[in-house]
């Protein structure tokens, strides 16, 4: 290997590892587990969605409308649970339920209706963004809220439904892991297991690479478009119970930064071990960085305005690794 | 008539790097004349094409229009010297989101002296003129979108012709038009040969031919290997000069098979076309020969079920075969290796080991999860048994050369045993000695199963298979036994006409 293909395959875990010995430095208190604890539960509900738009990514694919899906799943939680007084158990069956109908929606428009895959998306997220505030006429839901005919809304959010946004695991310090981590960590390890080591993850990295040569290899390879966004779904709508479960209501304003930093995370991920492609590991690492970088300057007394900048500057810099430099991002 | 020709070339050439694509052709052109360009894939008439019109720039020769030299450094110069042509790709040669008028004067749209407004009434009048020049029967007002393939076609040429040319080029202009439009088409280019326009005309169809043909130029390898401009025109001549043998190698020993594998009746994929049945025997290498467009893919995409037939039945090894996927189709034991590997074969995010297992994913997981070890032995054991050059199983495909990225299609499909094994131009892209390599071990592991080749080059036919029949019109209309071929016989199958006594 030459250097230059050192620096494109260990470039940006170099530089995360710099980042984080800089801040280390520079910044008081910011290496010890509650810090730690912080930066993973602060990108534990993007990670979740930026994982899920992976599994589009590696069709081809993009999902635009996971942001809405996740909030749309916050509102219908808040909504089952306050406005129809029902337990937790039902409000996460719905609320993935929802998601795995908006990825089935998705992939029929795009594999059927040959709607192209980020015009198929937007629409879905408009369509999603009008829908969710439609049942409550555009107001947030909390306990005690009063509805369109004029009732009051008496249920509340389950203890157990609370428990997934509060509930703190010991791990050698007591209360320390967040379960909005745990799962981050558990539906990153297995989606990156069924991309990596089964035959469905490999005929999808086939698709998105060659579509008609999957196609002659006997692949269904409608059926694993329909699926990836059936994913892109289902994760999109954890990520909005989760959401819910630490917001404590169906707020119509929050979740509005999800879908960018998201999708940011899974295109940085391009660029980690020079893989050059999609992939779960990479968008995990993608999403962490912007997690320690953030948490680094907010630590060092970066004003919060600057942060979006901060992202769209690490993105671009990754995008340069991908395309440019390892020469592989084309087809 | 040798005296006047409007547009002479003399001595051309054209390299890509190391690779001599042209090696020096000569060429004329007369006014009023419709000259047929032939050669198979790879023969460089595209070439040769685009550095007339100015696409490529001639590495060595000369070109001469009308007694002046012409060496056009763009397309726009070939055009305004008066050598228009109209591509292959219709794609290239209309806009379609404008309307059929302004597609007519599109040229006129730009450049020097133009005004800057957008005079939707000129444009029409324009438009007019130059669609009743060449009698063109189309709406002005309709989208080019709108229109079927032959009216796009027409307006493309139209387009072409709006700038009267003194050479017109017509790159397979018939390959995507049926026989009725054709004939419109025909009726135009007639119609062009009146008004004195000097004709190239590349075609694989030999019902074009025989139609518009006042001289037969043949290519092949980068030269022209044959002139025929003496009435009546020999068209079997033509043929053979394009793909006849260049090498005489080694007769193969051609076997006969006993138990059928494979057995095809009434098969029908192409509208009009005449049926097909044929068996394919156990041990039996048979291949398919026949010019470009006669159906040869759409039969190899129909057997592997990805294409429906239009009526006929399939039985393999005894049962119904009626494959409505190609995952059915290699569930049945039917392989194909698909023609254009590039488009069709290779997954460029995949080294040689993932592409290797692609089809045989199923068979090599447990649950759904990867037995990666035994991914990787058989990919060794593949690059083993077709030599496949290359420093490990998990090269990139793109560090391969073009023979060894065959080769590697190949070994994916040979990885496991298949009962009817179908490769679609196995050979193009490929050179010599890989093309070797791949016959060889075609035929060395021919037992057990039956192998099904189409090509277009004769050659590749008589080094390889046992059993060559001819397809012509979407069916198949001659069979030989690859023994004593009559070769005048086959090359009149392959050139669609009955027999000449004087060929």
């Amino acid at each position: 290997m030459t250097l230059r293909d050192y620096a494109i395959r260990y470039g940006f875990i170099v530089l995360l590892f710099g980042l984080v010995a800089y801040f280390a430095i520079a910044a008081d208190g910011f290496v010890s587990p509650q810090s730690a604890v912080f930066i993973f539960q602060s990108v534990a509900i993007t990670g979740v969605l930026a994982l899920g738009v992976t599994a589009t990514l590696v069709v081809g694919g993009f999902d635009l409308s996971i942001g809405s899906v996740a909030t749309s799943a916050m509102m219908a939680a808040a909504y089952v649970m306050v406005v129809l007084e029902q337990n937790a158990v039902v409000a996460v069956v719905v609320c993935l339920l929802i998601g795995a109908i908006v990825g089935l929606i998705n992939g029929w428009l795009i594999v059927y209706m040959r709607v192209p895959d980020l015009l198929a998306t937007l629409g879905m997220m408009f369509l999603l963004v009008g829908l969710q505030r439609i049942p409550t006429e555009g107001r947030s839901i909390a306990t005690g809220m009063t509805m369109p005919d004029g009732s009051v809304a008496n249920g509340k959010f389950g203890d157990a439904f609370l428990a997934l946004g509060r509930h703190r695991f010991d791990f050698f310090i007591p209360n320390l892991i967040p379960v909005s981590v745990v799962v981050l960590l558990v539906l990153a390890v297995l989606i990156w297991f069924f991309l990596e080591y089964t035959r469905f993850g490999r005929m999808m990295y086939a698709v998105g690479s060659n579509e008609r040569a999957a196609e002659l290899a006997g692949a269904p390879v409608k059926a694993y478009k329909i699926w990836a966004y059936v994913i892109s779904g289902v994760f999109a709508s954890i990520g909005g119970i989760l959401l819910a479960a630490r917001l404590g209501r169906g707020d119509i304003a929050s979740g509005n930064n999800l879908l960018l930093d998201a999708v940011a995370a899974a295109l940085i991920g391009y660029a980690v071990l020079g893989a050059a492609k999609p992939n779960a590991f990479g968008t995990a690492v993608g999403a962490l960085f912007v997690g320690i970088l953030l948490q680094g300057l907010t630590m060092m007394n970066a004003p919060y305005y600057t942060q979006d900048f901060v992202k769209g500057v690490v993105l671009v810099v990754a995008l340069v690794f991908t395309f440019a430099l390892s020469g592989r991002g084309r087809g | 008539m040798v005296g006047n020709a409007v547009f002479r070339v003399e001595g051309l050439r054209k390299s890509f790097g190391r690779n001599e694509v042209l090696g020096g052709i000569s060429l004329e052109l007369h006014s009023g004349e419709v000259t047929v360009l032939m050669g198979a894939n790879g023969a460089g008439k595209s070439t040769l094409v685009k550095i007339i019109s100015g696409v490529y720039e001639c590495g060595g020769g000369t070109m001469t229009l009308a007694d002046q030299d012409f060496a056009p450094n763009t397309p726009a110069e070939a055009i305004r010297a008066g050598v228009v042509t109209v591509h292959q790709n219709i794609i290239d040669g209309v806009v379609a989101d404008l309307d059929v008028a302004t597609n007519l004067t599109l040229d006129r749209l730009s450049g020097k002296g133009v005004p800057t407004l957008f005079n939707p009434a000129r444009v029409r009048r324009e438009a007019k003129a130059v669609a009743d020049r060449m009698g063109l029967a189309i709406d002005l007002k309709a989208r080019v979108n709108d229109l079927s393939l032959a009216d796009r076609q027409m307006v493309a040429i139209a387009r072409a012709l709006a700038h009267q040319p003194k050479v017109l080029i017509l790159d397979e202009p018939t390959s995507s038009l049926s026989s009725a439009e054709a004939d419109r088409l025909f009726a135009l280019v007639d119609r062009l040969r009146e008004q004195g326009v000097a004709i190239l005309y590349i075609s694989h169809r030999m019902s074009d031919i025989r139609r518009l043909a006042d001289r037969i130029v043949s290519m092949r390898d980068g030269i022209i290997s044959g002139v025929f401009d003496t009435k009546p025109l020999d068209y079997e001549g033509a043929v053979n000069a394009m793909l006849g043998r260049k090498i005489h190698l080694d007769q193969i020993v051609a076997r006969s098979s006993a138990k059928p594998v494979l057995t095809v009746e009434g098969l029908r994929f192409g509208h009009g076309a005449r049926p097909i049945s044929l068996t394919l025997g156990d041990g039996e290498v048979v291949a398919i020969t026949g010019l470009v467009g006669v159906g040869k893919t759409a039969f190899a995409e129909t057997l592997f079920g990805v294409r429906k037939p239009l009526a006929g039945t399939m039985t393999m090894n005894g049962k119904p075969y009626a494959p409505r996927s190609a995952g059915d189709a290699i569930a049945a034991g039917v392989f194909l290796v698909a023609k254009d590997r590039a488009t069709s074969g290779i997954v460029g995010g995949f080294n040689i080991e993932r592409n290797v297992s692609l089809p045989f994913l199923k068979r090599m997981s447990n649950l759904g999860v990867l037995k990666r070890r035994l991914e990787r032995a058989t990919a060794r054991r593949q690059i083993e048994e077709l030599s496949i050059v290359c420093r490990s199983e998990k090269d990139e495909m793109s560090a391969l050369s073009g023979g060894n990225q065959q080769k590697v299609m190949v070994a994916r499909w040979m990885a496991q045993n298949a009962a009817l094994f179908i490769l679609d131009e196995p050979f193009q892209g490929v050179d010599i000695s890989a093309r070797r390599d791949i016959a060889a071990k075609l035929r060395a592991s021919a037992n057990g199963r039956a192998t099904l080749l189409f090509v277009t080059e004769l050659d590749e036919a008589l080094e390889t298979a046992d059993r060559i029949l001819v397809m012509s019109e979407h069916t198949i209309v001659g069979e030989h036994r690859n023994a004593e071929v009559d070769l005048d016989r086959l090359l009149a199958e392959v050139a669609g006409g009955p027999l000449h006594s004087a060929a």
